[in-house]
């Protein structure tokens, strides 16, 4: 059987709803944090396989060029919330960070 | 059975199960050491659907970059011999209720769509495109992606320093 669109994209939904799930569950925050990458990479499938298959060009890789990029921005922004936050409470469980000053 | 359906098979799994892995490991440690293996196999779907740069900013970005800070960052913030490392998983049942939810909600939404399949001209390498459509279409785009990571860099700097007071 040949690989169609829908196989990409159904991987991708199968990847957003793990990455949800990190991200509602998991306490610790960095694992909050490969939640978000999860659903990045997810939605970056979608992008590249809509742009194999729907004629798109290079429009959608070009997208998700920009999709990785804000993902090293905001990785590298929330692991320095996520330092400031041990530094300020002694750990990164995020339901113990629940006051705005210490 | 053509090979790229095995190929994609097998990566699909790796995908899957090593993301099971992360989310479900109580290990953070072991979490970001599968969150690799994610990762590349996400590299070799973008190689199957002949995004070679991609696969390759995939690999350097994500596996070099986000991945290593990831691990800095549980190095950092758990004492490795501690107990604290693992982690409970919080309201389990009504998540996966909420995920799974959402997952078949997509899927469903997938398989009954009509498509519009058109597929893109075999075998070109996309470098030179992607170079040319960053640099006439997406100029703008591409100049504020530059701001964004100068700003995030010295941001992240100013969050991580040690406030002495």
């Amino acid at each position: 059987m040949e690989i169609g669109l829908t196989h990409y994209l159904v991987l991708g939904a199968v990847l957003f709803g793990l990455g949800l799930f990190a991200m509602i569950s998991r306490r610790n925050a960095i694992l909050v944090l490969m939640g978000i990458e999860l659903i990045l990479n997810a939605a970056n499938i979608n992008l590249v396989a809509f742009a194999r298959y729907n004629g798109l060009g290079v429009d959608g890789q070009v997208i998700s060029i920009f999709v990785i990029i804000l993902a090293v921005a905001e990785a590298a922004i929330a692991l320095g919330i996520v330092l400031n936050l041990y530094n300020n409470f002694a750990t990164v469980d995020i339901d113990e960070a629940n006051t705005m000053k210490d | 059975m053509p090979y790229t359906t095995i190929l994609f098979y097998v990566l699909a799994f790796i995908i899957v199960a090593s993301a099971v892995l992360v989310v479900f490991n109580k290990n953070v440690i072991h979490s970001a050491f599968a969150l690799f293996f994610t990762l590349f196999a996400v590299s070799g779907i973008y190689v199957l659907l002949r995004a070679d740069f991609i696969a390759i900013t995939q690999i350097m970005v994500y596996v070099g970059g986000i991945l290593i800070l990831l691990i800095f960052g549980v190095m950092l913030t758990t004492k490795i011999t501690d107990v604290e490392l693992k982690t409970k998983n919080l309201n389990v049942v009504p998540s996966v209720i909420f995920s799974l939810g959402i997952v078949i909600i997509l899927i469903f939404v997938i398989l009954s769509t009509k498509w519009n399949i058109r597929m893109a001209p075999e075998s070109e390498e996309t470098v030179s495109q992607i170079g040319k459509a960053l640099l006439t279409t997406y100029l703008l785009p591409f100049e504020i992606a530059s701001v964004v990571l100068l700003v995030a860099l010295i941001g992240s700097a100013m969050f991580a320093r040690k406030i002495k007071d």
